[in-house]
């Protein structure tokens, strides 16, 4: 394997996140040159379809190539799509991974372009360059492709009309369009889009400054209940995702790793497997030394699904763990410990002088925090079917990112990018476990190895075993009361993880969380413990934990001073304004709007029964502002029940409301989940739990009411997979201690005893 | 070999062994997919099918043992003419997906409840349906859906 096309972790997997978390916009690349910048691609080109119709598509680069290979290559790089038939087929670019976009992004080309959504088709675009970065993360989607999918509809819309006022000889001024029909009401003149579609194909494209955009009062479709459009299929068990896959004389395959994060392979009995019924090869893959490229490992090639798993079970492998993870999580969690006592060796931010703070204050509190290493267990397990053949690969992928996938497996295997073709299957969940494209590197490089196409399958007990875990953290909290009850110094030494000075995935704070930019004296230190398991994005990264840790000490912060939890946090916002970036991005305004509003839809308040309590927290990230307030019951043996989850949130107007209140509904009860009794621990760099009876993921039985309220703005629209999490941890951690005046401080809720 | 009966159809697998999950022959050997691997141990109930109109974890009966009984799977849940059930339109109409992989499984629990209990109430909701996981959490809907299928009147909060 050329190590010169092998990504490091550093640099492949610094650079999803970069992405993810918005600091680049696209990866520079000379390896895709035809990847185009996300801002370049601003307008649309046209072109005739060999059956009639038409095809909206961005026009990339230099006009002359682009009709070049118009016939071969245009059509499927195309947004929009109409037929003769009236058949209306919009492309969703990014991955479907139940985050929705495969239903909103359509949803707002349809929008603008007036089309009657029954008759619309949305589809999957293929994974190309002429579409920029194509991935599922961040919550990013709706952001980045607003504007181009309403100027999308817009100039399909604009040319129907164009072509309908050719027809009729009249003024374009004097017509309207409805559900897919050009109408001049002076005539009584209705046409459908489908039969304009071949005038529509001559008309040029109109200028991007002459099109009008809707009012958000205008809006149809959007802001409306649209059920998700694959659901007919789902609902039938029809083949969408990458398990479903299916190639004629396809072989199956299982691939064991080392169990220790990074081993590899010193002998298996390879020879024995290779007898097994059903057995048609059994190897050894080099791998990398990279979680993300592919570890190192031994393949097991069969003729099912079944018979490479019961040949796995059976195979003597002897690892070399020179170079594998070693870590133990209750020695570096003593470690933690020990080290909270004292200030952290890196300074990240301080602002005043917290010291003086401190010494003058009315009131101090000394609070300690942890929550631990979690998995995002999907319940699709990682798996991905792929064909190598004459220096090329195919691929069938349930991926989040297929963009960066393509230089994965290009880098693994060594073929070109150009010879690395990605199908996007429906994604059985991501959580941002499939950011990273560990499997599909495997299977390339198994691929390679095998006649024929093959489909890698990992067990739940790989996938538990094998992530990119939510790392754990721990922090030391000391905060100061002044005279006036007011937050005077905040102090955090965050224990974190990490290596040459640079935390991990997940395991970095800036300091721009709430209260962070409100308090006068403000220091965050910080420790990094060295760490050999692969972190990454987890739903919400950073804020997943942060949100809980700060939300709850600024509540610990509000009973110490004898105040009230809500009108501290407004106190905290004050005046509206817009901070910058560099103080976190939010406005100060929004922020109050949602927190005033959750609290006023839950009756903040109000007289509970004892033992029931209210918690509210606060919570922005992923441009997203949200509160919410839990109303929590514990009994005497410390079982909780969350009755209720009151959210209020603003991301702009919102796209698919049932899409929307979904992801809000999830994102709550995924947050409970994950603090009531989620937690992975390490020994001997070897993971302990490996399947759901130790990763008790919680059901309906304990399923909560969520109420999801939205302040439909004029800000421009972000996403809403992810933001939703982050507040749910420490409302409910705070109603709690409403309920109880027991105060937690360590997660998963069942560590202390606690149980649902 | 073996002899199934699924979906009303008999059907021949000449090349599993004996011990192979019924989840597997469905999937790899029949090509019905829409039954899902999602733990291999009964956890999540992913793969959940009926036998003779009850719901089983199909990762855990040797299909060799479904020989002889009627198998229904998530392929036909539906009428011949594609007529789909009252909750696979309850599950459309209530928009019960995410990422829709554990549904197929959540469908085949549902069904056998309201073959039970016609009008479940949420009690009987939570103990039909807790053995099966979704982990995108869209349990508010799923209940919903199962409501709105039996025609109850009063649903879940949503």
């Amino acid at each position: 394997m050329s190590t010169q096309l092998n990504l490091g972790v550093d640099t492949y997997q610094q650079s999803v996140i970069d992405y993810v978390e918005g600091r680049i916009a696209l990866m520079p690349d000379a390896a895709e040159p035809n990847s185009v910048a996300y801002n370049r691609r601003s307008f649309l080109k046209l072109t005739g379809l060999a059956s009639g119709g038409f095809v909206l598509a961005f026009q990339m680069g230099d006009d002359n190539v682009a009709h070049a290979d118009m016939d071969a290559k245009f059509a499927p790089n195309a947004y929009v799509r109409i037929t003769k038939d009236n058949l209306i087929t919009i492309f969703a670019k990014n991955p479907e991974i139940g985050q929705g976009v495969k239903t909103s992004l359509p949803m707002i080309v349809a929008e603008e372009l007036d089309a009657d959504w029954s008759k619309v088709k949305a589809e999957q675009s293929p994974i190309s360059s002429a579409y920029g970065t194509q991935m599922a993360g961040g919550s990013t989607a709706i952001p980045r492709n607003w504007d181009t999918m309403r100027k999308a509809g817009a100039t399909a819309r604009s040319m129907l009309i164009t072509a309908a006022a050719k027809k009729w000889k009249v003024p374009a001024s004097e017509l309207t369009t409805d559900k897919s029909f050009v109408i001049h009401a002076g005539s009584n003149k209705r046409a459908s889009y489908g039969q304009l579609a071949d005038l529509a194909a001559a008309v040029p494209v109109p200028a991007e400054s002459s099109l009008t955009l809707k009012k958000r009062e205008e809006f149809k479709l959007l802001g409306t209940r649209v059920s998700g459009v694959d659901n007919p299929q789902i609902v039938t068990g029809q083949p969408l995702f990458g398990i479903d896959q299916q190639l004629p004389g396809m072989l199956y395959a299982a691939y064991e790793k080392c169990p220790a994060h990074g081993g590899k392979v010193k002998s298996a009995n390879i020879d024995d497997i290779k007898k097994l019924p059903g057995v048609k090869d059994c190897f050894v893959v080099e791998g990398t030394s990279e979680a993300t490229s592919g570890y190192p490992g031994v393949a097991v090639i069969a003729t099912s699904t079944w018979a490479a798993f019961k040949a796995k079970k059976m195979l003597r492998v002897e690892w070399d763990e020179a170079t594998a993870a070693k870590d133990n999580l209750v020695q570096l969690t003593a470690q933690a410990k020990d080290l909270a006592k004292e200030q952290g060796s890196t300074k990240v931010k301080n602002i005043g002088d917290v010291d003086a703070a401190f010494a003058q204050a009315a009131k101090t509190v000394e609070s300690f925090y942890t929550y631990p290493f979690v998995s995002h267990s999907p319940l699709e397990p990682m798996n991905c079917t792929a064909h190598y053949k004459d220096g090329a690969i195919e691929l069938w992928a349930p991926t989040q990112m297929p963009t960066f996938g393509v230089r994965a497996v290009s880098a693994a295997i060594g073929v070109p990018p150009d010879k690395v073709t990605i199908n996007q299957t429906r994604v059985g969940g991501g959580f941002g476990r499939r950011l990273m494209n560990d499997y599909m590197c495997e299977v390339a490089m198994i691929a390679k190895r095998v006649d024929g196409p093959v489909k890698l399958m990992w067990t739940r007990e790989d996938d538990m075993t094998h992530d990119f875990y939510r790392p754990g953290g721990f922090h030391s909290f000391k905060g100061a009361i002044d005279a006036k009850g007011k937050i005077s110094a905040w102090q955090d030494h965050f224990i974190t993880f990490g290596t040459k000075g640079r935390p991990v995935s997940g395991g970095g704070m800036s300091g721009t969380e709430v209260p962070g930019p409100f308090v006068p004296n403000f220091r965050l230190t910080q420790t990094l413990l060295p760490l050999g398991q692969p972190t990454g994005p987890w739903r919400a990264p950073g804020s997943n934990s942060f949100g809980f840790v700060t939300q709850c000490f600024i509540h610990e912060l509000a009973v110490a001073a004898g105040r009230d939890h809500l009108e501290m946090l407004l106190e905290l916002f004050g005046e509206p304004r817009q901070l910058a970036p560099n103080e976190g991005g939010l406005h100060t305004g929004r922020a109050a709007a949602v927190i005033k509003l959750a609290a006023e839809k839950a009756g903040w308040g109000k007289k509970l029964p004892a033992g029931r309590g209210l918690g509210l927290a606060f919570y922005y990230s992923h441009a997203g502002h949200f509160a919410e307030v839990a109303e929590v019951s514990v009994d005497q043996n410390k079982k909780i029940t969350l009755h209720k989850v009151t959210v209020a949130g603003d991301i702009g107007p919102i796209v698919n409301l049932s899409g929307a209140e979904t992801q809000v509904q999830g994102a709550a009860i995924d947050g409970f989940s994950t603090m009531m009794g989620l937690e992975i621990g390490f020994e001997n760099g070897r993971v302990q739990q490996n399947n759901f009876h130790q990763y008790p993921i919680l059901r309906i039985n304990h399923t909560p009411q969520v109420e999801a309220h939205f302040i439909q703005s004029d800000y421009p629209p972000t996403g809403v997979g992810e933001p939703a999490l982050p507040p749910l941890i420490p409302a409910v951690a705070n109603a709690i201690f409403a309920a109880t005046g027991q105060r937690v401080r360590t997660l998963p809720l069942r560590r202390e005893g606690y149980s649902v | 070999m073996l002899r199934l009966n699924v979906n009303g159809k008999d059907m021949v697998v000449e090349d599993a062994d004996d011990d192979t999950p019924l989840l597997w022959v469905l999937r790899d050997h029949l090509k019905l997919v829409g039954t899902k691997y999602g733990c291999g141990i009964s956890q999540c109930g992913a793969c959940t099918v009926h036998v003779n109109g009850n719901p089983v974890r199909s990762c855990q009966i040797p299909a060799s043992q479904a020989q002889g009984q009627k198998i229904t799977t998530v392929e036909g849940l539906a009428q011949a003419d594609g007529t789909l059930s009252a909750l696979q339109k309850a599950w459309i109409d209530h928009d019960v997906a995410q990422c829709g992989y554990c549904q197929a499984g959540q469908l085949m629990s549902a069904t056998a409840l309201l073959k039970h209990k016609p009008k479940p109430t949420d009690a009987d909701i939570d103990a039909a349906m807790a053995g099966n996981l979704c982990r995108c959490a869209t349990y508010i809907r799923i209940r919903k859906a199962i409501h709105a299928a039996a025609g109850n009147l009063q649903g879940g909060a949503e």
